[in-house]
């Protein structure tokens, strides 16, 4: 209904592992603000995608075009090395499953954060301290605990602390990759109610991987269900749980206690 | 915006099936051929044996279910002009629920940790409305459908379901939006409470809102419709 572009287009993504389809015909628009879940099983080629829409894994066929902030919509394939990795750093954000692969365990939280607003070329000490002890209060993580490396925390708290470092330089963008498969769910709901406050008051768009359909309907706008690499069903979050219309989709939906 | 007669709802050959791929392929007709408008300033409440379609009709108007065949024109308040959200894209229907259709369920979906408060406010917010302003406006609502104060912070997983049911009135009124759908809302409340949810749906009908509706309970029925629509089952089309 705006006239805003697309943050992110995706034409006919395939990515292929030998003669396996990891995932094959994906299309799709994003738009700014807009919290996308990939919903499907095991194997389903869910996070195949999420790394190919990345341009961590690179695409055997099709597109990815981003609306870089100083050159618009360009096809990711087009860019060098060096500015895929300024991208993936300041833009982009990434939220890992495993907090190992999202954070480094052996420095403070505090230079957890301040390791990404350096990328995004802050240099003055006190002014980085003082942005990533608002952060850390930010994803309610104690002010006592900026010295503290991660490996101290419990699983929610280092699944924040992703979160803090992600979104201490404002990128546009985040992917994540099922952040709360390995948390309790008492400690689910915390990370999801802040995850979803963030997203909306900072007008973040986000593209996560779940297999948990209540995830989805808490967290996203739209929901893609993916079944042997490929989009079974896509649409309106409630509408495509509610009443879903593809066999595969009201089985999923109709296998699960309550989403 | 605010003239009455003005047509808010057309829906024009609305049929809706369900086809159960689990249970092999059984085909479901609930609504067959339905059309109707709805003006500005009209309560039209559906009328129909239990399982005649009546809820599956509103959750068609809001875009939870996605209508087989027909259109269902709403007036866009941003805009002004029809449009068919059988057709709309999800983010067209999301700003179609943000700024002009309100829903009001039997059941509240609970958002973990949120307090009631917060949860009636979100729609004002979700219109940019200063916080303060829409937190006191839920508060006010609150304490018209006697939901008792010290309830006001808490999250309301574990409220009763008629406690549960007036945070689901508020947030369904607190934004004036021009057209509200109203699913059973004083299904579970009692006699005092039925009279201000009665005197909530007649001023938004005074002021021009139009509204669609289904009421178990024939005091509330009577004292809120403009107009009856009957809703009659669909029997013996599966094959």
């Amino acid at each position: 209904m705006k006239p805003t572009n697309p943050l992110l287009q995706v034409r006919n993504l395939a990515k292929h592992y030998g003669r396996r389809i990891g995932c094959e015909q994906v299309s799709f628009d994003l738009y700014p603000g807009e919290v996308l879940c990939i919903a499907g099983e095991s194997g389903s080629g869910k996070s195949t995608l999420l790394n190919t829409l990345a341009f961590q894994l690179r695409p055997d066929a099709g597109q990815v075009i981003y609306d870089l902030k100083d050159r618009g919509a360009t096809d990711l394939a087009t860019l060098s090395d060096a500015a895929l990795r300024e991208l993936w750093r300041t833009d982009w954000g990434f939220v890992r499953q495993n907090p190992r692969d999202g954070l480094r365990m052996r420095v403070s939280a505090g230079a957890n954060i301040g390791e990404r607003l350096m990328a995004v070329g802050s240099r003055h000490y006190g002014s980085i301290r003082e942005v990533a002890l608002d952060w850390l209060q930010r994803v309610e993580i104690d002010a006592t605990r900026l010295d503290d490396a991660p490996t101290s925390f419990s699983g929610g708290m280092q699944q924040r602390l992703q979160i803090a470092r992600n979104l201490v330089t404002h990128p546009r963008l985040v992917f994540m990759d099922e952040p709360t498969a390995g948390l309790d769910v008492s400690v689910q709901a915390r990370f999801l109610d802040l995850l979803r406050g963030l997203a909306a008051e900072l007008h973040i768009a986000v593209i996560l991987v779940t297999h948990d359909l209540a995830v989805a309907r808490l967290l996203a706008h739209r929901l893609i269900v993916m079944k042997d690499g490929r989009i079974v069903e896509s649409g309106l979050t409630d509408q495509l749980l509610d009443d879903p219309q593809h066999p595969y989709t009201q089985l999923l939906v109709s296998s699960v206690l309550a989403a | 915006m605010h003239m009455t007669h003005t047509t808010q709802i057309k829906v024009d050959a609305l049929t809706k099936a369900f086809t159960l791929h689990t249970q092999g392929g059984v085909r479901i007709p609930v609504l067959e051929a339905i059309s109707f408008e709805v003006a500005a300033g009209e309560c039209v409440v559906l009328d129909g044996p239990s399982g005649a379609g009546k809820s599956t009709l509103l959750r068609c108007l809001y875009a939870n279910y996605l209508a087989a065949s027909g259109s269902i024109l709403v007036r866009d308040a941003a805009t002004g002009a029809m449009r068919d959200i059988v057709r709309a894209t999800p983010q067209q229907i999301i700003e179609l629920r943000r700024t002009t259709i309100s829903y009001v369920s039997q059941f509240l979906r609970v958002i973990p940790r949120v307090s009631s408060l917060d949860i009636v406010a979100e729609p004002l917010l979700a219109l940019g409305e200063d916080r303060s302003v829409a937190r006191d406006k839920a508060a006010a609502l609150l304490a018209q459908l006697n939901l008792p104060e010290r309830l006001w912070q808490l999250p309301p997983a574990t409220f009763s379901g008629g406690e549960q049911q007036r945070i689901n009135i508020a947030r369904g009124f607190i934004a004036a939006r021009p057209i509200m759908l109203l699913d059973e809302p004083t299904a579970s409340l009692d006699a005092i409470n039925r009279a201000v949810v009665i005197d909530l749906i007649r001023q938004r009908c005074a002021a021009g809102t139009a509204i669609v509706g289904i009421f178990h309970d024939a005091e509330v029925r009577d004292a809120v419709a403009t107009r009856r629509l009957a809703i009659q089952p669909v029997t013996a089309l599966a094959a």
